[in-house]
Formats: C-alpha cells, sequence, structure tokens
C-alpha cells in the first residue's frame, strides 16, 4: 500500500452517507469487523473502486487493522482495489462456458476494445475482468456487465452490448 | 410425480407471499411450530434427507450436534449456504430466483428446530437477481408476521439477514464461510471444534445448502412416508438435477432422487448432431470423469461412490468428442488454482504446478516425466495431506481423466501437439 497518503480524519475520507450506511452494515453483526465486504462494497458502489484512503478509514470505522481489511478486499474477486472503467464485463471463463467455445469471445472483445484480460479500454469507458462459473452453465456463454448476468453470448450480441456501451462514451 | 421443490417455482415472476401461502406454504413451518424443535430435528433425521450442496452428509445428523435444552447457549445461528460457485451447477440460483419463499420456509425450519433466532443467507455477490427476490421475500414474510418477535404467538423469534459475498469459491466451504461472514480473510478452520458447537462467532452455528433447505417445508407439510416414497432409490426425496455442455438442451429437471444419468442426458435431447459423449462429470468440476458406460447408473451418493465417482451437486458437465480431454482438464485445474485460498502448501503451490504441466501438455510440449509428475501430485494434494477438500476436489477430474483418457494424454506427448487444436 501506499505508504505517503496524507492522513486525515475520517470525517474527510467518507461522505456521511457512506458512514451511516456502514453503522448500519455494523448493527447487523455481533462484531463490528463482520461488516467488512458490506462496508468495502458501499465505497465501491459510490467511487467505482476502493482507494487506500478509504481502505485506512474503513478499517478505523470497522474497528480493525488496515492490514486486516486489506487481507479481506484482496481475497475477493468482485472488489477492486484499482480503478475501473465506467462499465465493468466479467466474462465467465468456467468449464460450461469453455465447452462453448467462450475462448474465441474472449478473442473477440480483446480485439475490439484493443486490451487485455484486466485491462480498461483507453477511453476509461470499459474494463475486461475474467470470472468463474457464473451458474448460468445452462445458457453458456455468460458474463456480467455492471453486476448484472447476460447469457447466451454470441459475437453479434457482444457486438451490440458494446456498441451501445461505446456509443454512451462519444455522446 | 410430486415435485415439491419446483412445482410452483416461476423464473419469469415468482409467487408472492400470498400466492405462496395459496397453495400450502408456510404450512409446513406453521407445522413445526407446534412441535417441539427436538421433534421437528427427528422428522429430519428419519426423512433420510441428506445435504444437497455435495458432500451429501444426513441432515438430520448434521443437526444433532448443536447443544439444545435450557443449558444450552441462547445465541445460535443458522446459515444458508447459497454461495453457489461450483463449475457446472446453477441449481440454487434458480431455486432462488423462482421459488425465494420456499427457502425462506426452509430457513425458518430449520432454525427453529436448532433453536437459532437470527439466520444468514450468505449469497454469492454475482447473483443479483436472487438478492432482489430474497430481500422482497423477506420483507413480505417480516410483514405477514413469519419473521420477527414472537412468531404467530409461538414464544418463537427469527430474523433472517441476507448477506451478499463477493466472489471466492472457498467461501462455500463451510468454515471459510464462517471467516468470510465474520469479516475475516476466508481460509478454513480446523476441525475439531465444529460448527454445530462453536462456529459463527463462537456459537452453535448450522451451515445448510440452499437446496437441502429447500426440501424442509415438504417434509414439515406432508410428513416423513410422503418424503420417502417421492424415490424408491436408497436417497430419499427429489433433486434438482442438471446438464451443460453440448447437449441440444441444457437446463435442470427436479427428479426422483437415484434417476439415472441416461434419463438426464435425454431429457436434455442427447449431445448436439454431430457431437459424441466422451465423459461426464456427474456433481460439477471436482467429481471424477465417468464414462458413456456408466449412464445408467443411478445419480445417487452411494451408487456414484461405487463407480469411484461423486453425485456432488448433480450438475452433470458433458465432455464431447469436439473438445480435448486435456484442455478440459486444464480449465477445470485453472480454476481451482485461481481459487486456492493459498492456505496450505499442497494447495497453494500442487494446483498451479498442475495447471503449468497442463498448459505445456496442451501446447504440444510435455514429457513422460510430466505425465507421470501430474500422478504423483494427485498424490501429493489427496485427503489427508491437504487442510480442505478444495485441492482433493481438483484431484478428482484430474487423476480420473489420466485413467480414463490416457491415450490422449499420450498422444499429447508422443506427437507433439493437441489434435483439437487448429
Amino acid at each position: 500500500m501506499n505508504q505517503s497518503i496524507p492522513i486525515r480524519t475520517l470525517h474527510e475520507s467518507l461522505t456521511e452517507a457512506e458512514r451511516e450506511a456502514v453503522e448500519a452494515a455494523c448493527s447487523h453483526y455481533e462484531q463490528r469487523p463482520a461488516a467488512a465486504i458490506d462496508a468495502l462494497m458501499i465505497v465501491q458502489q459510490q467511487r467505482g473502486w476502493v482507494d487506500d484512503e478509504r481502505l485506512y478509514a474503513l478499517a478505523e470505522l470497522l474497528g480493525m487493522s488496515a492490514t486486516e481489511l486489506e487481507g479481506v478486499a484482496t481475497f475477493y474477486n468482485h472488489i477492486y482495489r484499482q480503478p475501473v472503467g465506467r462499465h465493468v464485463i466479467h466474462l465467465c471463463n468456467s468449464i460450461s462456458c469453455w465447452l462453448q467455445d467462450v475462448g474465441a469471445l474472449e478473442q473477440h472483445l480483446c480485439e475490439r476494445l484493443s486490451i487485455r484480460m484486466g485491462q480498461t479500454s483507453q477511453t476509461g469507458q470499459i474494463t475486461l475482468l475474467p470470472n468463474v462459473c457464473l451458474g448460468c452453465c445452462d445458457k453458456a456463454p455468460a458474463m456480467m456487465l455492471d453486476g448484472e448476468l447476460i447469457m447466451d453470448l454470441d459475437k453479434d450480441k457482444l457486438d451490440s452490448i458494446l456498441d451501445k456501451l461505446q456509443g454512451e462514451g462519444n455522446g | 410425480m410430486d415435485k415439491p421443490l419446483s412445482s410452483h417455482l416461476n423464473i419469469e415472476q415468482p409467487q408472492d407471499i400470498g400466492a405462496y401461502q395459496a397453495v400450502g406454504g408456510y404450512q409446513g413451518f406453521l407445522a413445526a411450530l407446534e412441535q417441539a424443535p427436538q421433534k421437528v430435528q427427528q422428522q429430519v433425521k428419519e426423512s433420510g434427507l441428506k445435504g444437497r450442496g455435495g458432500a451429501g452428509f444426513a441432515t438430520g445428523e448434521k443437526w444433532r450436534f448443536v447443544p439444545m435444552g435450557d443449558d444450552a447457549p441462547k445465541q445460535k445461528y443458522l446459515i444458508c449456504n447459497a454461495d453457489e460457485m461450483e463449475p457446472g451447477t446453477f441449481k440454487d440460483r434458480w431455486l432462488m430466483e423462482g421459488a425465494p419463499h420456499l427457502l425462506l420456509e426452509g430457513v425458518m425450519i430449520a432454525a427453529y428446530a436448532i433453536g437459532a433466532s437470527q439466520a444468514f443467507i450468505f449469497l454469492r455477490g454475482e447473483y443479483r437477481l436472487c438478492a432482489r427476490r430474497l430481500q422482497q421475500a423477506i420483507d413480505e414474510a417480516k410483514q405477514a408476521g413469519l419473521l420477527g418477535e414472537n412468531i404467530r404467538g409461538s414464544g418463537f423469534g427469527l430474523n433472517i439477514l441476507l448477506h451478499q459475498s463477493a466472489g471466492r469459491y472457498i467461501c462455500g466451504e463451510e468454515t471459510a464461510l464462517l471467516n468470510a461472514l465474520e469479516g475475516k480473510r476466508a481460509n478454513p478452520r480446523a476441525k475439531p471444534p465444529f460448527p454445530q458447537v462453536v462456529g459463527l462467532f463462537g456459537r452453535p452455528t448450522i451451515v445448510n445448502n440452499c437446496e437441502t433447505l429447500c426440501n424442509l417445508p415438504g417434509i414439515l407439510r406432508h410428513g416423513v412416508q410422503w418424503y420417502q416414497q417421492l424415490s424408491d432409490s436408497p436417497d430419499a426425496g427429489t433433486k434438482i438435477y442438471g446438464i451443460s455442455g453440448r447437449v441440444k438442451k441444457a437446463g435442470l429437471w427436479e427428479l426422483p432422487m437415484g434417476v439415472s444419468a441416461g434419463h438426464i442426458l435425454s431429457l436434455a435431447g442427447g449431445m448436439q448432431d454431430g457431437r459424441k459423449l466422451r465423459g461426464w462429470l456427474p456433481g460439477g468440476a471436482s467429481t471424477d470423469f465417468l464414462l458413456p458406460e456408466h449412464l445408467e447408473l443411478p445419480m445417487g451418493f452411494d451408487a456414484i461412490a461405487k463407480a469411484g465417482s461423486r453425485l456432488g451437486t448433480g450438475g452433470i458437465i458433458a465432455l464431447d468428442d469436439g473438445h480435448c480431454p486435456v484442455g478440459m482438464v486444464l480449465n477445470l485445474l485453472q480454476f481451482f488454482a485461481q481459487e486456492s485460498c493459498g492456505w496450505c502448501t499442497p494447495c497453494r503451490d500442487g494446483l498451479p504446478w498442475a495447471v503449468e504441466i497442463l498448459s505445456r501438455m496442451e501446447v504440444g510440449k510435455g514429457t513422460q516425466e510430466d505425465l507421470d509428475e501430474l500422478s504423483r501430485l494427485c498424490d501429493f494434494m489427496w485427503i489427508g495431506k491437504t487442510f480442505c477438500a478444495l485441492a482433493p476436489g481438483a484431484v478428482e477430474p484430474l487423476r480420473s481423466a489420466l485413467k480414463y483418457f490416457a491415450d490422449d494424454f499420450a498422444e499429447h506427448v508422443d506427437k507433439g501437439r493437441c489434435r483439437y487444436r487448429h
């Protein structure tokens, strides 16, 4: 983690709404650290990702060390500790999608966006990430776009989704 | 036949609480409230219900270890394991999207049976539609007085909290799930102590799979005999079976426990035209391959175990003759290597090692020594040498592929190429 971040008070690092939402999450559990994932998600929903400053602030609010919270944050596939694009695509790469040749779709996505898996398109519009089995095996290949599942993918369907997203960017 | 899990399931528009109650919904829970919790436990034990999450442990037997009576700790927890992430498995999503009240009723019955006043549904974060529908169902149940304090004057109170996880396979392991729910890194815990005695926040805790819990309303409403006659196999009740891969119509069906895999494949319309079945995993990525000759086996816990595999989640993955068995195993092992929590050495180091070898083999650069090394790794990561069941689960498809698809592995080594790659 970056050591040079300025030490500021909680008040400045998190909005009042964020702090209230974290407090509400803490109230559901016997111990405050149990709300760690909820808290990280609250910040991520507001800001797109969780930066170091917010991580420190959340750790203090939850009564755990920043190292402990970092251990939790980095454990999960859907908590972003780096900035992501305005839209995030998680393409399923597990076995049922593999059997439907999802590899060709991945290649198509990467070519259209001119990025590799794990990167964000140059305009900052779309981040492409892999995902383990999305539980859509009967309608494979599948992906998640901004949290919603999209199934029965093929190149045409992908193209129309990308056209729409990229159209937004130019508009 | 009776389909207690899916007869009222509607994926487009699930029943609201009124519609659910109009067809007998929550009668199982209300019947439970009329009895002592131990009697509910007894019925579930007698029903023969076995866990549907993959391990197949008897549900009533699992509950039996929870301290009961006046001397028992006042705070206990019931957790629904809805962290469905076993590749090739999509049954719990179907149940939660299509019949959220059925799951809630199951949670209520289990919580009452073990004396838990707080329940959690541990849901994988990717299942957002499930989350919306479950939360709405929870709100409706609260409104109807089926959750909260002193439910229907019984003296029993219950709250259900929906916890959305953030995506990690190991959280489905029940002790890792407990750590996850406590806000810790989700490494598995040593057993003993078992969660039934020392679980979430140190309190007695039961973790049951989503589909398992969905079986409870029927048992409580219609009785043990009714439940047992649902299937004429050694395993009681019905099961949500599924199949995916290059079949004509992949999907899910509620069927009596113990129907044959061939029957499930026929419901899917068989393999796609021009494709032949080469092998199949009976219940998710962490089960051993079986062959077409095993298709007539009953999909029951014992029969599949006798054939050298596991029923697992009952979600069949079909390998067709247009895909490379070595490539399939590589894909499976990549999954397990990524999802290893890194806690114990055989799993943390062994799985990436296997992936490295298989990757080499797929591009035609594998050697005979590599094949021997894969066999050694299977032994190195087997039960008893790892902290939890993740690595042994990964070994299952690997070791069975080495056995059943030995010719394919040998061809990769001998010819220095994969015939499926252009």
